[in-house]
């Protein structure tokens, strides 16, 4: 069949002119963001910053107060031929711990809009569910308890509710905090591994090093985008100081780069010179 | 021990207790899960008010208590959501006001009072047939709708924002189970009273969560505890001469600390094995 229409892949997730406050409180101005397919993206930004109400307005729980969020996985001429598929893994400290559910109905969770309405999944649930657990290797988990699994586990049993779901897009609002250094490094190999092969990923996050290290777009926000760009566009003194009202330092190693906040005044050698040390156990 | 059953009263009152025991038990599961266990304290309360003027206006006693019940419930959402405030404050503005409008109505005419011993305190004495019909009707239509909405009330239950935005229809879930606990506080208002429902609501459901960390297990013990307890409490009431409601709730929180030390030695047992291997 000949068709003149054609498909055209633009930004996914679109911010324009996006403005939101709560009462009279503006918690963010002015936002233009675009998210393409395939990218990886940071969000950073001390607390406050509206981290979280720019999640909520790109997963559409919230609405701009002006401007306009737009989600759009595939367009046909000039419109929106297909809405963007979202996955959302939010914190791990905001999931009830003590809900009765296993690993395999967590991640089964993800198909609900789409099956049945009966209490049991399909045999082709069943099967997408066996592929998903088996590609996060948590497929020996799968009658476990959600709570009776390590921060890294966990991570990946909400990672497979969102992956089975077939998203276009992963949000994750801050899939390090909580965890060992060993595990955050292992869930953004995961998430540099998935994006890798196609999937796009927007994250939050509080660990810059982390960000630098892995993720190639960074978006620095305090209540505006202070700056957005690769990490070595955009992790700079200025621009850092101006995200965080702060004063922060930044190293280049070895191709790598630091980030800290200068201490000032608030090292312990200098607040408790005389602090009581332990020792150091010998043995005989 | 099948001496009671000559009795129609007991046959009813059984069968009446069965199904709402096993009815408020499955409605228990969602309400303790979403951490709801005062809201079906005070919907109790509220849905008495609609049940005295039901009789004021001479509606029918299930519609009438039916639907006031279920605009309490979407009022409280509305009044938690809107006025920011928290939805326990909500419940309590809300359900006694309602409760007190029966209260009122009740000291305005005295001579009717009686009548409402037994929404209450419980009668299951007074359950006839045609009673034991209503309730089984209305037991059976929510057990369909949980049955049809399962995935999605169990989803709306772990985290009602995440459900949102993996595309459920989290609004008309909450309609659903506002509509569904309305109609099983109704059911069982002659066989507990206002004033144990909620413990009908609640003791079967965190017994059964204690006994097991599947949710499906948890629905299905919940289910049996409520209508076992139900049958169990109609027999003690019988030989002991002892109100069946309470006797029914006693019961419940009498299986509720034999699964707390089933718990706790099970607990127990699992540390000192842990500490063997270490």
């Amino acid at each position: 069949m000949l068709c003149n229409t054609h498909h055209i892949m633009k930004a996914l997730i679109e911010l324009r002119n996006v403005t939101f406050g709560y009462g009279r409180m503006p918690v963010l101005e002015n936002i233009n963001v675009h998210l393409h397919a395939g990218q990886f993206a940071a969000l950073v930004g001390p607390s406050g910053a509206g981290k979280s109400t720019f999640l909520r307005l790109v997963l559409g729980t919230l609405q701009p107060t002006r401007g306009e969020v737009e989600q759009c996985a595939e367009v046909l001429g000039d419109h929106c031929n297909r809405d963007a598929q979202i996955g959302y893994i939010p914190q791990l400290e905001t999931v009830d711990w003590n809900f009765p559910v296993t690993v395999d109905q967590a991640v089964l969770m993800g198909l609900t809009r789409k099956s049945a309405w009966v209490p049991w999944h399909s045999a082709a649930d069943k099967v997408k569910l066996g592929q998903i657990l088996a590609r996060l290797e948590i497929d020996t988990l799968a009658k476990r308890h959600i709570r009776d699994l390590s921060g890294g586990q966990q991570q990946r049993v909400f990672l497979a509710r969102a992956l089975i779901a077939e998203p276009d897009i992963l949000v994750l609002d801050e899939p390090t905090s909580g965890v060992d250094v060993r595990t955050a490094q292992n869930v953004m190999h995961l998430l540099a591994d998935l994006n890798t092969a196609g999937m796009t990923v927007l994250l939050t996050t509080h660990d810059l090093n982390l960000a630098a290290a892995h993720v190639p777009w960074v978006i620095c926000l305090n209540r505006k985008v202070i700056a957005q760009g690769t990490p070595d566009d955009v992790f700079n003194e200025a621009t850092l100081n101006a995200t965080y009202n702060g004063d922060m330092l930044v190293l280049r190693q070895n191709g790598m780069l630091l980030i800290q906040e200068r201490m000032h005044g608030h090292s312990w050698r200098e607040t408790a010179p005389n602090a009581v040390l332990g020792h150091e156990l010998v043995s005989e | 021990m099948l001496e009671p059953f000559q009795y129609s009263f007991f046959v009813n009152g059984s069968i009446a207790a069965v199904v709402v025991g096993a009815l408020c038990g499955l409605i228990g599961v969602y309400v303790v899960l979403r951490g709801m266990s005062y809201i079906g304290h005070g919907l109790s309360h509220a849905i008495f008010g609609g049940a005295v003027v039901s009789y004021v206006m001479a509606w029918n006693f299930y519609l009438g208590a039916g639907l006031w019940g279920f605009l309490a419930a979407l009022l409280i959402n509305q009044t938690a959501r809107r006025a920011r405030i928290g939805a326990d404050a909500a419940i309590g503005v809300v359900t006694t006001a309602s409760f007190a409008i029966g209260i009122a109505l009740i000291s305005k005419f005295r001579k009717f009072s009686r009548n409402f011993d037994a929404a209450l305190f419980g009668n299951i004495l007074g359950v006839d047939t045609v009673d034991v019909l209503v309730i089984s009707g209305i037991a059976i239509l929510i057990m369909i709708v949980v049955f049809v909405a399962y995935k999605r009330l169990l989803f709306t239950a772990f985290d009602s924002d995440v459900a949102r935005v993996y595309g459920v229809r989290t609004e008309w879930v909450e309609v659903l189970f506002a509509l569904a606990l309305a109609a099983t506080l109704i059911a069982s208002m002659q066989i507990l009273g206002v004033t144990l429902i909620a413990a009908a609501l609640v003791v079967p459901a965190i017994t059964a969560r204690l006994l097991t960390d599947s949710f499906n297990r948890m629905v299905a013990y919940s289910m049996m505890i409520g209508a076992l307890t139900g049958l169990a409490g109609m027999y003690v009431s019988f030989y002991a001469d002892v109100a069946s409601g309470a006797t029914i709730v006693l019961i419940q929180a009498f299986c509720f600390v034999v699964a707390l030390t089933i718990g706790a030695v099970r607990r127990s047992n699992e540390r000192r094995l842990a500490h063997t291997h270490v």
